[in-house]
């Protein structure tokens, strides 16, 4: 008589090969840890320098520039802010002083939509100081998100090295 | 008389619960993997300012500039010295131009270090407004942000 199996086949594990998958998964999780590098989110300030020959036509704008002045150390680090003529002690002086000129963009057509600022900034300062000022006038953290100020921002002429000597 | 189980070759352990776990670090790592790492230098250690925000989309023609705090641009793989960038700015012009695009149509991304010289970052801005590059994006590191009361 045939003693038949298949009553019994049902209990019968079925013996997967676990090894090999295993080992890919591990090589797989080892080569993403190796090549995993924190970083920090970058994000851009965009200015605008049309050539000099385009500003020619440029429409007049209705508010003059605001001209930062940036003034720097014999080591490049940040010795005087201005704003015009006014002599500022802080970054948070100067956002502050934007604010009371033109208030945040909020509407289009909004003072400080239409505003304009001119870094002017001594040959040597450190670079950083120029994006504390940029950032500064470029608006600010409230309630989670960012209330923009002004946005057109340019570059004065530069100054040459041979100023920062004589200044 | 004591029966003995008869041990079966090799320890049956679950793996599921591993197989698991092992699958999810995968994913996490995959998913934060980046591979953008052609665009940026250790050398290179950029501004921080809490504004810095990562752009929305993508920009169009980007052109990568980065400074070094020695005053020299690292360019296409190239160490070169800033009033040498001339030669480099005009070829890239002239794919732009092959391209049916305008100069003008270019982002140039500026990666300076935070300790480079502001006169050299517009030298650099200068050369690139030679061959006809307008926009420009200065790239900075996002930093906590700090509130600012809105009331004042």
């Amino acid at each position: 008589m045939k003693i038949r199996h298949s009553g019994r086949a049902g209990e019968e594990k079925i013996e997967l090969q676990m090894t090999p998958m295993i080992d890919i998964v591990f090589q797989l999780l080892i080569f993403f840890i190796m090549t995993f590098k924190i970083v920090q989110l970058e994000g851009d300030f965009n200015i605008k320098m049309p050539l000099a020959a385009a500003s020619d036509v440029a429409p007049p704008v209705s508010i003059p520039p605001l001209k930062v002045r940036l003034r720097a150390g014999d080591d490049g680090s940040l010795a005087g802010i201005s704003l015009g003529e006014r002599a500022l002690n802080s970054f948070t002086d100067l956002r502050a002083q934007v604010m009371a000129i033109v208030g945040p963009a909020t509407a289009p057509g909004s003072a400080a939509a239409e505003a304009e600022v001119e870094l002017d900034c001594d040959y040597g300062l450190h670079y950083e100081h120029v994006i504390e000022a940029i950032t500064a006038v470029s608006g600010y953290y409230s309630g989670g998100e960012v209330i923009p100020l002004i946005q057109n921002i340019k570059f004065a002429p530069p100054r040459t090295e041979q100023d920062a000597e004589a200044g | 008389m004591k029966i003995l189980r008869r041990k079966r070759d090799g320890v049956e352990g679950d793996m599921t619960p591993m197989i698991d776990m092992t699958f999810q670090l995968i994913a996490f790592f995959m998913v934060l993997i980046n591979f953008t790492e052609a665009e940026t230098n250790e050398r290179i250690r950029l501004p921080l300012s809490e504004l810095a925000k990562p752009p929305d989309a993508p920009l169009d023609q980007p052109l990568t500039l980065q400074l070094t705090d020695e005053g020299t641009v690292l360019f296409a793989g190239e160490e070169v010295p800033v009033d040498g960038i001339g030669p480099y700015l005009l070829r890239e012009r002239q794919v732009l131009e092959s391209l049916n695009k305008k100069a003008a149509d270019a982002t140039v991304i500026i990666r300076a270090d935070r300790s480079a010289k502001t006169g050299i970052v517009q030298e650099v801005i200068q050369a690139c407004q030679d061959q006809q590059f307008e926009k420009f994006a200065l790239r900075a590191k996002q930093e906590e942000a700090q509130e600012i009361p809105s009331g004042d």
